[in-house]
């Protein structure tokens, strides 16, 4: 499970940071969420990757931390996907303008001649 | 409970704005003269309520005032700590925030929607950032200021704004997916994530865990230096910058300290002499970082055509100064580093103000508000009739003698306090010990003085220069029109300058107790991790 998730992340990040790189709106944005679902798998994995243990304590088991999982990763990874979410349609919305204002969707506002 | 509602009043700073904000969301565009108000009068009660708490600070010194959100005790509950560095931050937020919103509601307040209720959310992301005592609300707090200067850099619209917006919210998310990355390593390595149990906690990880703990430092470094804008992460700040509106730029001029704040912070708590095998930790790439910094924004000032160019380079010098202090990272440098952060952040947000208003009468500035007007073109054709206030007379006799002050502060001549200022960032390298004390003068120190200097001579160059060229050049251009309120602001910065020179005593004496307190993080931890909850019986917060 952990080369799994490692890949996963590996893979997400580098197609992120290729997209990120290229000079059209539309693929810096979908870089950028890309980059945003490996960051959230990663916050995850800090958490120490287990699997079926409860992140809330469950009647069999209160006192003994070892049973569980830990909730705060996943408590931060919510708040980073809202966020995240929000700034990419914030994003969005710029990329619009962006594209309305200057007829092109190079980053730059204009086509390399 | 002795302290009682002063104590309460730390949340204030975030939830004061937070309210004003929302409370505009209910009120149409069109009543432009209530928003304003209310916006003027959160940001007034905000400066009041900073500096009623500079005066709690002070006075609880050498421990820092805790504030326990939901009552849980430390480690576990999220909570804002004040001491003397974050109160002084929020006092130059009030500060600049009633400049920018004077200057705001001649004419840039028309310019798009829902300008004073982003305003007052940024207000409450700085003020929030400079409170938080924990990582995770940092970053909350960091994206909400993030969120609205997103929304606030675009204000106005037009192309050059939205390119050069566009440029500067890819970097900064790119740059917030750093933040996290760091953020979740350091909790990883020590299962935590408030700022005084991560303090406690760095000494003590194991030797085969540091390398991961410093990575995952660097890494959260990084983010902050993009925001603080070193060198080689810094080139979308100077068009994103000069592309704002002016009083966007000149609250904008504190977004940058932000950076350098949380680093101050952060460096000494983490890795301050305490600290163990990790003492120490980055403050040669500070220090290198911070030289290249000062050494391309010199070039930059001395490159640019547009003041507002000229602005934005200034900020970076700015900037490069105050890393390469944190850099060296003594007592002595740190208290005449904070002096200087105030100066040279009160400076740039004059200047930023002050240029719109010269550039408005050349062409450069008329193209861009013509742009503007094409996008926001019906309203603001009547905007121009009900313009309010008096327009004054002598305008460019006026502008030129804030220019000329401008300039002085900037290149660091007295009797301004940017000659104060650098005189004791110059002063603390050669003699980290006080006076009297002879020590070893290393070369890196040499250069680094070298460059403060030749920093000052660029800008005295560049303002000499665009100074002949604006005001000594024949008038063809129209004398700008100028109201009063616009003047006003730049002149009252300004002033608090030359006050900041003459009360350079009282002033210096508060820095180098906030630079000494942050130097012995063992009172911000302690006073942290035993920080008592509010009473047994009825004791509620709020």
């Amino acid at each position: 499970m952990e080369l799994i998730v490692a890949l996963a992340i590996g893979v997400l990040t580098a197609s992120g940071i290729w997209l990120l790189l290229r000079p059209r709106t539309f693929q810096v944005i979908i870089g950028l969420s890309l980059i945003s679902y490996a960051v959230n798998l990663f916050i995850f994995a800090m958490g120490r990757l287990r699997l079926g243990a409860p992140p809330v304590l469950v009647d069999a088991g209160v006192g003994d931390p070892g049973l569980y999982d830990d909730p705060l990763p996943q408590a931060l990874v919510l708040t980073a996907i809202v966020i995240s979410f929000a700034m990419t349609a914030l994003f969005l919305v710029v990329l619009l303008a962006s594209r309305g204002l200057t007829g092109t969707d190079h980053v730059d506002g204009r086509e390399r001649r | 409970m002795t302290a009682g509602w002063v104590h309460h009043l730390i949340i204030a700073p975030v939830v004061l704005p937070l309210a004003a904000g929302a409370f505009m969301l209910l009120f149409d565009e069109r009543r432009r003269a209530l928003k304003a108000t209310i916006s003027l009068v959160s940001a007034i009660l905000l400066l009041g309520i900073a500096i009623t708490l500079m005066s709690l600070a002070d006075a609880s010194a050498p421990g820092a005032s805790v504030y326990l959100l939901g009552n849980w005790p430390a480690p576990f509950g999220i909570v804002l700590v004040l001491d003397r560095l974050s109160a002084l931050m929020l006092v130059l937020t009030g500060i600049l925030a009633i400049a920018s919103l004077v200057f705001a509601m001649a004419r840039w307040q028309r310019m798009g929607p829902h300008f004073h209720t982003i305003f007052q959310l940024l207000l409450m992301g700085l003020n929030g950032a400079f409170l938080t005592g924990d990582l995770f609300n940092l970053f909350v707090f960091f994206e909400v200021l993030l969120a609205s200067s997103y929304g606030l850099v675009l204000h106005g619209s037009g192309p050059l704004r939205v390119k050069a917006g566009l440029h500067y919210i890819a970097f900064n998310l790119a740059a917030s997916a750093l933040f996290l990355i760091g953020v979740s390593l350091l909790y990883g390595v020590t299962g935590t994530l408030n700022m005084a149990d991560l303090a406690q906690r760095i000494p003590s990880v194991a030797p085969e865990d540091r390398m991961l703990l410093e990575a995952g430092a660097a890494i959260l470094g990084i983010a902050f230096l993009v925001k603080a804008g070193m060198w080689p992460l810094s080139f979308w700040l100077p068009p994103a910058y000069a592309a704002a509106a002016a009083p966007v730029a000149a609250i904008f001029a504190i977004l940058s300290k932000v950076g350098i704040y949380i680093l101050l912070r952060l460096s000494l708590l983490f890795f301050g002499v305490e600290a163990g095998a990790s003492s120490g930790f980055g403050s040669d790439w500070l220090l290198l970082g911070g030289m290249a910094t000062i050494a391309f924004g010199l070039i930059g000032v001395l490159a640019s055509q547009a003041m507002g160019r000229l602005a934005g380079y200034s900020v970076l010098v700015s900037s490069g100064t105050l890393l390469a202090a944190i850099g060296i990272g003594n007592t002595a440098i740190t208290g005449g580093a904070l002096f200087y952060l105030v100066s040279s952040t009160l400076t740039i947000s004059a200047f930023f103000l002050l240029v719109e208003l010269v550039e408005r009468g050349q062409d450069t500035a008329a193209a861009v508000l013509a742009v503007t007007m094409e996008a926001y073109g019906d309203e603001y054709e009547d905007a121009v009739d009900e313009e309010v206030g008096l327009a004054i007379p002598a305008t460019l006799a006026i502008l030129g003698a804030c220019f000329v002050v401008c300039g002085i502060l900037l290149t660091g001549l007295p009797p301004f306090s940017g000659f104060v200022a650098k005189f004791l960032l110059v002063a603390s390298i050669f003699n980290p010990t006080g006076l009297g004390a002879s020590a070893e003068i290393s070369p890196t120190d040499w250069i680094l003085v070298a460059l403060i200097i030749l920093s000052g001579l660029s800008a005295l160059i560049a303002m000499t220069r665009t100074g002949i060229r604006t005001f000594w050049a024949s008038l063809e251009g129209k004398v700008p029109r100028v109201l009063v309120i616009e003047v006003l602001p730049v002149a009252g910065l300004l002033l608090l300058c030359l006050l900041l020179a003459i009360q350079a005593g009282p002033a210096m004496r508060y820095m180098e107790a906030a630079a000494q307190s942050l130097h012995a993080p063992q009172n911000y931890i302690k006073s942290v991790l035993a920080a008592p909850r509010a009473g047994g019986g009825g004791g509620e917060s709020r």
